[in-house]
């Protein structure tokens, strides 16, 4: 593909393939045609619906001011592509450049993208699991499913685990005014992405909503009745809470059971790829026509020593698939990195939670501005002398000042005063992360390969 | 002599055009002259200042006021009226604009902004039927300053019948605002002192009317209510209700006839106006970047050593952020000085960004997009009488003190 | 039908939306905003408006009128 010509033909006549129609897919195959992509351009998605928005699933949509069916995403430019929606992906053959779809159809490609995302992690007990009245979130038919039955008024919600999707169900249960029940096996709500600190305020938050939270203990058992409805929950401290809506919310396994045996590194931790976001094979060699982006993907970091990073959040998805997209279709030297700076939010409880960074790389906090007792405030979060992420709760506007300080790895405490006269101090404590042997519930990073060196490096985001 | 560049950004010659002024300013990162503030021109830097924590709007935060040309007037405002949020630091500020927006905005008050349309037309619609004589119109004496005059009344609850007696302190407040280098710093502060005083009694007077015989007015519900954040102290009300009366006096007329102005020196926009009054609401996004009635923030303080593009800032010092510079920055926009209503990329600083960003820009945008596409679809052949026209004195809030224009008549 | 999506990273919570389209976007307490994915087409120029208004940017309306493009299963 190198100055022969092949570049342009398959900029002008080529065939790519995008396997995953949803808001990577469908920002990367706009990317496609607006950097001049005129060859055919195939979206394979599994659910059989055009792009939609997951995030307002477990918001506007359980809070019944819009229908599930509602968040068709909105479309940038025309993509001009031939849709295969409702046919999973299921194979791979790398050697003859050709995806297997399930209805036995083969689609030829010059260059593909994997953009095939996350699913609900279900609950482990199949039988239990089967139970009607035992939901997750993460569909649009589930989202529809669950916000049916809420608004049927249940007589008490049974969320299992409290990381963001699982707290947000919760509010949003609350604002029904429907009864809540929350267990957690963490000591706190979000407390593996935000550690117990900032945990330890949600759960306030929570409780003085009318959330039964129940933290430190697991959920043993779900138990049905004869006719096969969830009556009840047994927990690991020996009790027991009747509810008749049960949410699995553990987090998100990754869509890469399709590619087992096909030679691409994939697996249960995602997709390995370069900055570039090109694929590696399970031998560790980097492909040049297999791209990756979104939730699926794994790729090295600059800003946090090119550790591999997962990161289930909306923004990397567009801004990955841009990447990929644009990378896709140029030369080598042309190509550009995906150093996007993590970044999400979550809304729950009238409070508007964003991050910056990576914080649950993080061992100290210190609070520069606001107080925890106020729940508005910016907590920043300290790894080895420099600042490696932020929090605020309603606190937004300051939060670009701090994601700068991780982009340029300012020193950790920031050694200076705010415009704030009465924070909470500046002085850093213990961050609080709970081991990471201890598996908790659906933290939104996910961290593998080996831990970030501490040397100092410029990021000059692009602007 | 050449005159420093600080100079000739406040010297009224070069008020109907200090664009090349800011170029100059854009070529350092940092402009400062000694004894002077650090003046900020480049978007970007801009832009981070306005979300930077260690940047203090509170006048106590300064070092030294010495050949600072606004910091006297800041220190005389405190002898009258305590500052409004707007020169304050978190906590106090959020707080205040809280309870400020609460009968102003959403998530309280949603509706009511979006709830004027038909009153801000109705105003709009009667002072274009009273423009009169044709052959020579001042658009700001008849059009651009009663509009928004009108509407923060009837907002805040103001019997417009006084509308004489604050437009003096207004004024007189505005023009502390405004660092004019030749003007007695003594005389100025003493008249915008006694201005605050007043304004300040007016406001008391009327506060304790609408404590007794609420409205639907702003001021009765922000001098009645007692939400999360409990109730203001009748200082903090005071300070607040002139902070609203003198910027719905001293903004919103700069955006509307800085825009017909525009507007009248692009025929071709103002035909396409005409023909599609929607392309009003890009238009007013334009004008924010092009012409934005705020030049300038000339009230911030660093509480600590900050490094803009390798220039270090000490503690203490003040900082003039130049708004309507940044706003034409070719490192951001591409062909700046073009006014071009079709930019798809316009994310200006004309209302400012951060926590201090402008509370009244939603009712400032309606208004401005109500005015400027009634105005053309109204005059018939409408024509700049001067150009350019004479500037208000003020650097800060630049605008034209008339704006004299004709037409052939007025449509129905 | 009119699609639309906030992109809640760039979001800051400024409300312009919400105060010139309330019908649309609501503030969910300070700073949080809900917003209706799919609005009236009568609230097409509110939309506009406050897209336009954002002091992030942050509000995409749809840019085609038609999903028809979206066609299931065929080649």
């Amino acid at each position: 593909m190198n100055g022969d010509g092949s570049l342009e033909r398959l900029r002008r006549e080529g065939r790519i393939v995008v396997v995953g129609a949803s808001l990577a897919g469908l920002r990367a195959a706009e990317t496609l045609r607006d950097k001049g992509f005129a060859g055919s351009l195939t979206m394979i998605g599994d659910e059989p619906y055009e792009p939609y928005d997951r995030p307002p699933l477990s918001k506007q949509v359980l809070l019944g001011m819009a229908p599930a069916d509602s968040t068709a995403l909105p479309r940038r430019r025309a993509v001009d592509a031939t849709w295969r929606l409702g046919v999973p992906a299921t194979g791979l053959d790398m050697a003859a450049r050709r995806v297997r779809l399930a209805d036995g159809d083969e689609v030829p490609y010059d260059r593909l993208l994997i953009a095939t995302g996350v699913r609900a992690r279900p609950w482990p007990r199949e039988a239990e699991a089967e139970l009607d009245g035992v939901f997750v979130l993460r569909t649009r038919e589930e989202g529809a499913a669950l916000a049916r039955r809420l608004a049927d008024g249940p007589k008490r919600v049974f969320v299992i685990g409290a990381g963001f999707t699982g707290s947000e169900i919760a509010s949003a249960c609350r604002e029904r005014g429907l009864s809540v029940t929350v267990a957690e096996r963490g000591a706190a709500p979000l407390v593996g992405a935000l550690g117990g600190v900032v945990g330890a305020v949600a759960a306030d938050l929570q409780r003085e909503h009318g959330v039964d939270l129940r933290c430190g203990v697991m959920v043993t058992s779900l138990e049905g009745d004869s006719s096969g409805r969830v009556r009840a929950a047994h927990l690991s401290d020996g009790s027991t809470v009747e509810t008749d809506v049960v949410v699995v919310s553990l987090g998100a396994t990754r869509n890469t059971e399709w590619l087992a045996g096909s030679g691409l590194g994939a697996g249960p931790r995602g997709i390995a790829c370069d900055a570039g976001c090109r694929a590696f094979d399970i031998r560790g060699i980097v492909t040049d026509d297999i791209y990756v982006a979104g939730d699926v993907a794994r790729s090295p970091h600059a800003l946090f020593g090119y550790q591999f990073l997962s990161l289930e959040h909306w923004g990397n998805a567009v801004a990955q698939a841009e990447i990929a997209a644009h990378n896709m279709i140029s030369e080598s030297a042309d190509r550009l990195p995906h150093m996007w700076v993590p970044a999400f939010w979550s809304s729950q409880f009238g409070v508007n939670i964003k991050s910056v960074g990576v914080p649950s790389l993080g061992t100290e906090i210190m609070v520069p501005q606001g107080t925890l007792a106020s729940r508005r405030f910016i907590g920043v979060y300290g790894y080895q002398g420099r600042v490696i992420g932020a929090v605020a709760f309603d606190h937004a506007r300051w939060l670009p000042f701090y994601q700068e300080l991780v982009e340029t790895t300012a020193p950790f405490p920031p050694p200076f005063p705010t415009v704030d006269r009465h924070p909470d101090g500046q002085r850093p404590m213990d961050a609080d992360f709970p081991d990471p042997s201890v598996p908790t519930h659906g933290p939104t990073v996910t961290l593998s390969g080996y831990s970030p060196a501490d040397r100092r490096m410029t990021f000059t985001p692009a602007h | 002599m050449t005159q420093s560049l600080l100079h000739q950004i406040l010297d009224y010659a070069n008020r109907a055009d200090p664009y090349p002024i800011y170029e100059e300013l854009r070529k350092t990162p940092v402009h400062h002259e000694e004894d002077g503030p650090y003046v900020v021109g480049t978007y970007y830097e801009i832009r981070s200042l306005l979300h930077d924590p260690r940047i203090s709007s509170d006048a106590r935060n300064l070092a030294s006021t010495a050949g600072d040309p606004l910091a006297e007037s800041a220190q005389e405002e405190e002898t009258a009226l305590p500052p409004g949020f707007l020169r304050l630091d978190p906590p106090e500020h959020d707080r205040l604009r809280r309870m400020t927006n609460r009968p102003f905005g959403p998530p309280h008050s949603p509706h009511r902004v979006d709830g004027m349309r038909g009153e801000l037309h109705g105003i709009v619609s009667g002072l274009i039927d009273g423009l009169g004589d044709t052959g020579r119109i001042d658009l700001v004496e008849q059009f651009s300053y009663p509009f928004p005059v009108t509407v923060i009344c009837r907002l805040l609850g103001v019997p417009r019948d006084d509308e004489a007696r604050f437009h003096t302190w207004a004024d007189a407040i505005a023009a502390s605002l405004d660092p004019d280098p030749d003007a007695d710093p003594a005389q100025g502060g003493k008249a915008s002192h006694d201005a605050r005083t007043q304004l300040g009694m007016y406001l008391a007077g009327l506060i304790e009317e609408r404590r007794k015989n609420p409205g639907d007015d702003i001021l009765s519900e922000l001098a009645t209510a007692k939400g999360q954040d409990g109730a203001m102290t009748t200082m903090e009300l005071l300070s607040t209700a002139a902070l609203l009366l003198i910027a719905g006096h001293e903004t919103t007329v700069n955006l509307v006839t800085n825009g017909m102005l525009t507007l009248l020196r692009n025929p071709d926009v103002l035909q396409r106006l005409r023909s599609d009054p929607r392309l009003a609401v890009p238009i007013v996004e334009e004008l924010l970047r092009f012409e934005p009635p705020v030049q300038l923030v000339p009230q911030r303080t660093t509480l600590a050593d900050i490094e803009v593009r390798g220039v270090t800032i000490p503690k203490g010092a003040s900082i003039w952020l130049v708004l309507a510079s940044g706003n034409r920055d070719p490192e951001r926009f591409e062909d700046p000085d073009r006014f071009d209503p079709d930019r798809r990329d316009i994310q200006h600083l004309g209302l400012g960004s951060g926590i201090h960003s402008c509370f009244g820009a939603p009712l400032a945008r309606l208004e401005a997009q109500l005015a400027l596409s009634e105005l053309a679809r109204r005059l018939e052949n409408p024509r700049l009488l001067e150009d350019p026209p004479t500037y208000r004195q003020n650097a800060v809030l630049r605008g034209p003190r008339h704006l004299p224009i004709a037409c052939d008549g007025i449509r129905p | 039908m009119v699609r639309l999506v906030v992109d809640l990273n760039r979001c800051q919570g400024y409300a312009q939306c919400a105060f010139l389209a309330p019908e649309v976007f609501v503030m969910h307490g300070e700073e949080g905003l809900l917003y209706n994915p799919e609005a009236e087409e009568a609230q097409r120029e509110k939309l506009a408006q406050a897209s336009a208004a954002c002091p992030v940017q942050a509000i995409l309306v749809d840019a085609m009128d038609a999903p028809a493009e979206a066609v299931s299963g065929e080649r």
